[in-house]
């Protein structure tokens, strides 16, 4: 399960499952997350999961690397509660003025606009991690047809809200940010909330997220931004 | 009852509410944030009998504020030129790590920092802020934090929690020394550079760039050659980690840095030394030393006792 275990500098534990990436890598990766975070350690201040690594930062007041390494060892990591991983519904509407990339994806992918909607609406993706920027996730795998590099100059600004794929993997910019991903559409929910202090994030490892297309006008109406 | 607050008559350049940071938030993309010069944070907060409580951060070019109120007690922490205006105009020029009475309309200039990018204000009692997310700290890049996660702007009123009544002068000396070197552990990423690239990095002088702010510092220097791979798959990164993007000019990822990140690491700074690494001015010339994880844990070791020292010198 774990391949290797190293310190990233004097205060982070360095949990590598090895070189395969995915799901089911990324599956033993979030289970070892959330036991982790079951298991409330006061001195873990920080988890990252990603698609094949835990990291685990702590307080070096506290404790120290051999310690917590060894306190982790007697934790128990059961399997992702499939329960727990919720099935997200997110509109999407891929309007002309949203599908940013449109004629790019049409030209590299020798495909219609319509038939990569369609291949991109019907599956739902997992998401196998939640970041970069605030509450950003990364979700796999899009059909093998929709594969593609990124943008050679990245945007300076992808509008909040913007649904990208490149490679195998989609994401959503939850914050006008700079991006190369390949935009088809945007999403009027506001995937990043601070002011829900249960949960300010929509969509977290281990999701799974369905996307479903409105037209222009329910996407202002349902607009959150 | 009035109530007692600052009047920010002039933001400066990067003013911020900070406390120790946000924690367990980095799953979901929040960096740690929190005050940069951990040390210097806690030292103002001391100074005017508070713990934990929000200071305001300022980098070179800190805020002008006029107080009204009912007295109450200030302190200013690092290397930093401020001054007190009266109400009758009589000017007093501040002193760090020392209290300070204002009173009604007094105004609180803090000029700038000297050869040092962050200074720290803490006020009595603390400021009423709310708390976003468990902490104080603002994270202005997702506007997290209080007041919308902002930072400081003109006119905006800071109210404070009491107005304190507490007559003892609290004085501490402290000189924020130069670090000679930066300490460096390696990182995952070490051997993917060359033999060249590993003696350059460790041995030449690296120069501190304009690009550097709460999230990252850019340095420059001679080119770190990689030769195995350019990106590895994006995973977790942590403050003080060495990123080396293809470009080969080293990125040092500071309290704002985004969670993940794609480009192999080299070193990771150690954490007794990050206090004194956020501190250095564009053009700074830094040199890295590689220690091992016992030695680093050793070195934090006696951080954390100075640290200590110094805040039971002043209660």
């Amino acid at each position: 399960m774990i391949k290797n275990i190293l310190n990233l500098g004097d205060s982070s534990i360095y949990y590598d499952f090895g070189e395969q990436i995915n799901k089911e890598t990324n599956k033993k990766v979030i289970s070892f997350f959330y036991s982790l975070k079951k298991a409330n350690l006061e001195e873990i201040i920080n988890l990252t999961p990603s698609y094949n690594k835990l990291i685990v930062s702590f307080d070096l007041k506290k404790t120290n690397f051999t310690e917590l390494k060894k306190k982790i060892e007697d934790i128990k990591t059961s399997n992702i509660d499939e329960q727990k991983n919720k099935k997200i519904e997110i509109p999407i509407c891929c309007d002309e003025e949203f599908f940013l990339d449109k004629e790019r994806l049409i030209k590299k992918l020798k495909l219609s606009a319509e038939e990569i909607l369609e291949k991109y609406l019907n599956k739902s993706y997992f998401c196998y991690m939640t970041g970069f920027v605030a509450g950003m996730p990364f979700l796999g795998d899009i059909s093998k047809e929709l594969r593609t590099d990124r943008l050679k100059t990245p945007r300076v600004k992808v509008p909040e809200g913007s649904v990208g794929i490149t490679e195998q993997f989609s994401n959503i910019y939850t914050f006008e940010s700079p991006g190369g991903w390949n935009i088809i559409g945007k999403t009027p929910y506001k995937i990043f909330n601070s002011n829900n202090k249960a949960n300010p994030v929509l969509i977290n490892p281990g999701d799974n997220v369905h996307f479903f297309p409105i037209s222009k006008n329910e996407f202002l109406k349902l607009d959150e931004k | 009852m009035k109530s007692n607050f600052f009047e920010v008559l002039r933001p400066g350049i990067n003013s911020t509410f900070q406390d120790l940071g946000r924690e367990n938030f980095y799953h979901i993309g929040l960096p740690f944030s929190g005050a940069m010069d951990n040390r210097n944070y806690l030292l103002s907060n001391t100074l005017v009998n508070n713990k934990y409580e929000a200071a305001i951060e300022f980098a070179y070019q800190g805020p002008l504020l006029k107080y009204y109120g009912k007295s109450t007690v200030i302190a200013v922490s690092g290397d930093v030129n401020f001054s007190i205006t009266k109400k009758d105009k009589k000017l007093i020029n501040g002193e760090c790590y020392k209290n300070y009475v204002l009173e009604n309309e007094d105004e609180l200039d803090i000029i700038s920092t000297n050869k040092s990018v962050y200074g720290y204000l803490s006020v009595s009692g603390g400021f009423v802020l709310e708390k976003i997310l468990n902490s104080y700290s603002t994270f202005s890049r997702a506007k997290i934090g209080p007041f919308k996660g902002e930072k400081l702007f003109v006119n905006q009123k800071i109210l404070i929690n009491k107005t304190s009544d507490f007559k003892t002068q609290k004085k501490i000396k402290y000189v924020n020394t130069k670090i000679e070197y930066i300490r460096i552990i390696k990182a995952t990423n070490f051997d993917f550079f060359s033999k060249k690239a590993v003696e350059n990095f460790l041995n030449k002088e690296f120069i501190v760039t304009k690009l550097t702010d709460r999230m990252g510092m850019r340095i420059k220097g001679p080119i770190i050659e990689n030769i195995k791979e350019k990106n590895i798959r994006s995973e977790g990164i942590v403050k003080g980690t060495i990123q080396i993007p293809p470009d080969g000019d080293p990125i040092i990822m500071l309290s704002d840095h985004g969670t993940i990140g794609g480009y192999p690491k080299i070193g990771v700074v150690i954490s007794a030394d990050y206090d004194k690494l956020v501190q250095l001015v564009p053009n700074t010339k830094i040199k890295f030393k590689l220690v091992n994880l016992p030695e680093a844990e050793k070195i934090y070791e006696i951080y954390r006792l100075e640290t200590d020292n110094l805040i039971n010198q002043i209660k």
